[in-house]
């Protein structure tokens, strides 16, 4: 029997607002344990919670750009459920009217696009850290409860792992671009559950579903998916049955683990929030939010493509995230040229990011100095491996290119009759290799220009001092 | 005569003269508690130290303008107080000893210069029309000790009646502010929803509670929601709505007002004595130049069903927090976390908070929630439509407080339905959202207060407090003390 | 369906993180299924077209602005809590249910 897989997947993302989303305690990563903490996130009796409206806005605007129908009224409900990192032992979320219903996002697997449907989007509260020490006892830091969420729930749209990748990655660079979160799955700000089914081809309706949680990466989702899809389906070819489960991915021996059955549904007697006064998010709200959102990777890359000549795999380079593309485009406006501005940032300053873990703002290099270099490479003032040396200064230091070249001594040299010495020079302490090319060795030639631009100290012209040690040579 | 038998405007004229200092007042409340407190068991926590040290602080200073220079007050245990034990009358909070902030109000009175005399006695929290849910020594009637209080602010009024304090804070989500204050034969305000911050106030029902004064006159108490009322940005639920002058509403004149009055206010169930002393009234209000007529509010027999689930359901959630992990009382019987907050909640809560955790826990379950939680949620709809509609012909609607003086203690403790149904002339009010005052209308043959209910439209408090004023005005009752403690 | 068995009161009170013994839920089942039979009496009502009123005033979008300020310590913060260590609340381990 052949099966058809079911993927849906259900992302959290965490907004980075200055404050928490109902009180005014700091928003922020890495802080010593409850030191980002209030009365109001330790739950304490009499506390209320208040909304922050950056919030909403956030969350209208990652809704807008995954497609979502922004709701007109909208209100928070209680999730009740006990946990030590739940400090009021319900969650502020949104039950049945989410501020963002009916979106969809379109992804490409081998070259073929598909829309993955986005079931909703609602706004909650991050829950506390909870860990646990190996003295028997678990541990609750605070400084996260009361981070505005939004949880982001897919259709079963996915019907393979690489697809359920396609669509993170997908969905990740398009709320990086609205800025609305870091979306670092190091750090917590995106996390991902996911539902995996099989059904037999041909048939409707759908299979029991496992979930699988405590997904690290993108890559162990894919991983954790794969696993799960072979496992479901020896489980049913052998005859066996599905069971309702929460299995995590084990990253050592990379299989998935049942954590626990599930037995029924769970209850968490949500009801209205009566703290909370209900949003009505009018027409001028949303067009004002609508404004705000910038120009998002799809636009862009066909952008680049259709009015900048980029190809379809630079473009998509560029755009994979809003800093790179952001950094490309204001390198183009100062006047570099448009395939050699993407061939640096593609080539040199990926390699320096990769090598060194670090981001595009991290570096020294700003996008004018990135075009000024660009520039003296057009007119003859270096060459592009002089360039080199001009680029690790510039990503280390910073600084103005043309600046570096004249302090640095850095200038190619085009003067004909400086080069003529060089040659010459070159040619007399090799006369081995004028005989080799003589008689026809043309590997010689290229050792000598070899020779030529360690003589100049790699500022020799190569174009000229081709050109010139042709001459020479044949004047020998 | 105490220094309590005198007005917060009387008082403050003889500390203005000299005649007398924040000292004496507040040596005169821990004078008359030591007196009578072994007796009322109004108070749970007294903050002596702190209070006489801000006395003599107060008597050393310049600027005596603050409009409750000196005056002792006392906090029902249910709003918290930085650095003060607030216990909600619960073995839970027995070790709350500092819940590192000051409610909305407690820093709006702050900024007037009262002197907290101390915490007052509860029902735990709040559950009760008794106080013979606290979980400490419940608080005793200071007209006779035998009967109760009220509840759950019983300890707010029972102070101010014994003399205690000057006036007290309590709160309010089916008549918890009234009906104690009828029984102690004070006056006893709960504003419109929204009109007071519930920051600060722990939280039982969150759509219904709304905390108010508790005082021996109706200027005072007027006085003392001035200060206490108005928007608060750590409560979105307090409403922007300005806050008039209540004491300049207090003009006597009532002529022409409308009052209308329920049938069901004064149906079977309204104790005989009681129906006389609100007969009695609405004649002292026609003397005045007011008319009344009998109107109907047909959904009021239906406010206890809609009340206990409202209300118990949101304190399923509200209570939810006392879990053990960040204050309060943890088990020392648990090894795992599923068994640290069920003993940690079974041992720290008494048989009435359980139950009605119990219930609400099931009309909010799945299955339930359309019979019981939503229905009762659209029961309240019309409920309100009966107030809107009689407000719109009708200025106040006026009935008793209660169905009957207060009874006696352990007389209705074992039967919780007789004990809801207590409160049936007062829970329509909070499902409503309305402002309510019980002001004291007359006694009974045993001796004991009864209350008057004036019930104003939202945001109306000024009306209320005219009327309440012209009646108390008109009649000496505000003026009987209980006897206690030999003394007075 | 006013009836409530004492299965459906050990689950609630389960749901309610409530310890209850025997006796207790002997008690309960007989209360909670008295009131929930006295509130059987909201069906004699018709409130198929009635709107639920969750909030009792008519207000829309009360909301701050996005400023942060501290408010307590961290000190402060562990200062009510019954078990603590190095700056965190402590628990019984949640790996032992």
């Amino acid at each position: 029997m052949n099966f058809e897989t079911i993927i849906g997947l259900e992302v959290h993302v965490e907004l980075k607002t200055k404050s928490k989303i109902f009180s005014p305690s700091v928003n922020a990563f890495g802080s010593e344990p409850n030191t980002n903490v209030s009365p109001i996130e330790l739950g304490y009796p009499g506390t209320l919670p208040v909304l922050n409206e950056e919030a909403v806005n956030f969350a209208m605007k990652a809704a807008m750009a995954l497609n979502c129908e922004i709701a007109t009224d909208t209100k928070f409900d209680r999730k009740n459920y006990f946990y030590p990192d739940n400090p009021k032992a319900y969650q502020i979320s949104q039950f049945d009217q989410p501020i963002g219903e009916h979106g969809w996002i379109e992804i490409e697997v081998n070259g073929k696009k598909k829309k993955i449907g986005i079931t909703r989007l609602h706004l909650e509260e991050d829950a506390g850290k909870l860990t646990h020490g190996d003295d028997g006892y678990s541990y609750v830091d605070f400084n996260r409860q009361g981070t505005p969420l939004i949880e982001i729930v897919s259709e079963p749209d996915m019907r393979t792992p690489e697809e359920a990748y396609a669509y993170l990655e997908k969905l990740k660079n398009i709320i990086q671009y609205t800025g609305v979160s870091d979306v670092k799955m190091q750090e917590g700000s995106l996390r991902c559950d996911a539902n995996i089914s099989l059904r037999p081809i041909g048939q409707e309706e759908f299979g029991t579903k496992t979930e699988l949680k405590n997904l690290n990466s993108f890559n162990f989702v894919q991983k954790g998916l794969e696993y799960e899809e072979k496992r479901q389906e020896k489980v049913l070819l052998s005859g066996g049955e599905i069971l309702q489960e929460t299995r995590r991915y084990d990253e050592k021996t990379k299989e998935t683990i049942l954590m626990r059955v599930k037995e029924g549904s769970d209850d968490y007697r949500y009801f209205p929030e009566p703290d909370l006064i209900p949003l009505y998010i009018d027409e001028e709200w949303k067009e004002r939010i609508r404004a705000e959102i910038p120009e998002l990777p799809d636009a862009r890359r066909e952008r680049y493509v259709k009015e900048l000549g980029l190809s379809e795999y630079d473009a998509n380079v560029l755009t994979s995230s809003k800093e790179m593309a952001d950094f490309f485009e204001e390198a183009v406006g100062h006047g570099a040229d448009v395939k050699q501005a993407s061939n640096w940032l593609m080539g040199e300053v990926s390699a320096y990011m990769n090598k060194h873990l670090k981001e595009l703002h991290d570096l020294a290099i700003t996008p004018e100095a990135l075009a000024s270099m660009i520039k003296l490479i057009e007119d003859g003032t270096i060459s592009s491996k002089i360039a080199k040396k001009v680029f690790s200064e510039l990503v280390e230091k910073g600084g103005d290119p043309e600046k570096i070249v004249k302090e640095k001594g850095l200038v190619q040299i085009s003067d004909p009759e400086q080069l003529k010495e060089i040659v010459n020079k070159v040619l007399d302490e090799n006369e081995q290799s004028i005989i080799d090319f003589k008689a026809g060795k043309g590997k010689a030639l290229g050792f000598l220009v070899g020779q030529i631009m360690k003589a100049s100290k790699g500022q020799a012209n190569p174009p000229m001092a081709n050109k010139i040690l042709k001459e020479e040579i044949e004047k020998r | 005569m105490s220094l309590f038998d005198h007005s917060i405007k009387e008082l403050e004229g003889k500390l203005h003269n000299k005649e007398i200092t924040v000292q004496d007042l507040v040596e005169e409340s821990y004078k008359r508690i030591k007196e009578v407190d072994g007796e009322v068991h109004a108070f749970l926590t007294l903050d002596e130290e702190n209070a006489r040290r801000q006395a003599k602080e107060l008597d050393e200073s310049p600027d005596t303008s603050a409009s409750l220079f000196g005056m002792p007050q006392g906090i029902k245990d249910n709003i918290v107080t930085k650095g003060l034990r607030t216990t909600c009358a619960s073995q839970f909070l027995d070790n709350f000893h500092d819940p590192l902030y000051d409610a909305t109000v407690i820093q709006k009175l702050a900024n007037e210069k009262p002197i907290t005399i101390g915490k007052l006695n509860m029902d735990e929290f709040a559950m009760g029309s008794s106080n013979e849910n606290s979980s400490y020594t419940p608080t005793r009637n200071p007209w006779n000790t035998d009967h109760v209080p009220g509840g759950s602010s019983g300890g707010s009024a029972a102070a101010v009646a014994a003399g205690e304090v000057l006036y007290s804070l309590g709160s309010d989500t089916g008549g918890s502010i009234r009906q104690p204050a009828a029984f102690c034969g004070v006056v006893g305000m709960k504003p419109t929803y929204g009109r007071v911050s519930r920051f600060g106030l722990v939280a039982f029902a969150s759509s219904l509670d709304q905390i108010g004064p508790i005082t021996r006159s109706v200027e005072d108490n007027a006085r003392v929601l001035e200060v206490i009322a108005g928007h608060d940005k750590m409560d979105a639920t307090s409403a922007n709505v300005d806050v008039p002058k209540y004491t300049d509403a207090l003009t006597n004149d009532v002529k022409g007002l409308k009052i209308a009055v329920p049938k069901e206010y004064l149906a079977e169930g309204v104790n005989p004595e009681v129906k006389e002393a609100v007969m009695n009234a609405l004649n002292v209000y026609e003397s005045l130049g007011a008319t009344w007529e009998e109107v109907s509010l047909p959904h009021s027999k239906y406010a206890v069903a809609t009340y206990y689930i409202l209300s118990s359901s949101e304190a399923s959630a509200n209570l939810a927090r006392f879990d053990g992990v960040r204050y309060g009382v943890r088990t020392e019987n648990a090894d795992n976390m599923i068994d640290m907050f069920k003993n940690s909640r079974s041992e720290g809560f008494g048989q009435e908070v359980k139950r009605r955790i119990m219930l609400g826990t099931f009309a909010l379950s799945s299955g339930y929630y359309d019979a019981y939680y939503k229905k009762a949620q659209k029961v309240r709809t019309l409920i309100k439509n009966d107030f809107d509609k009689i407000f719109e012909e009708y200025d106040v609607v006026i009935g008793p407080t209660t169905p009957t003086p207060a009874f006696k203690v352990g007389e209705k403790i074992d039967d919780p339905l007789t004990m809801y149904a207590n409160d049936i002339l007062t829970i329509p009010v909070n499902l409503a959202g309305v402002p309510g005052i019980s002001i004291p209308c007359g006694f009974s043959n045993e001796g004991l207060p009864i209350g008057l209910q004036v019930i104003g439209k939202h945001f109306d408090e000024s009306t209320v407090y005219r009327t309440a004023h012209a009646f108390e005005q008109a009649t000496d009752f505000h003026t009987k003390r209980p006897q206690l403690g030999g003394s007075n | 369906m006013a009836d409530i068995s004492k299965e459906q009161v050990k689950h609630v009170a389960h749901l309610a993180r409530l310890a209850v013994t025997e006796e207790e839920v002997e008690q309960l089942t007989k209360d909670l299924g008295a009131i929930i039979d006295y509130a059987e009496q909201l069906n004699e009502l018709d409130t198929e077209n009635v709107e639920p009123t969750t909030h009792v005033l008519e207000m829309k979008n009360v909301m701050r602005k996005d400023e942060a300020r501290q408010w307590i310590t961290q000190e402060e913060a562990l200062k009510n809590a019954p078990d603590k260590k190095d700056g965190q609340f402590r628990v019984p381990s949640i790996l032992t249910e």
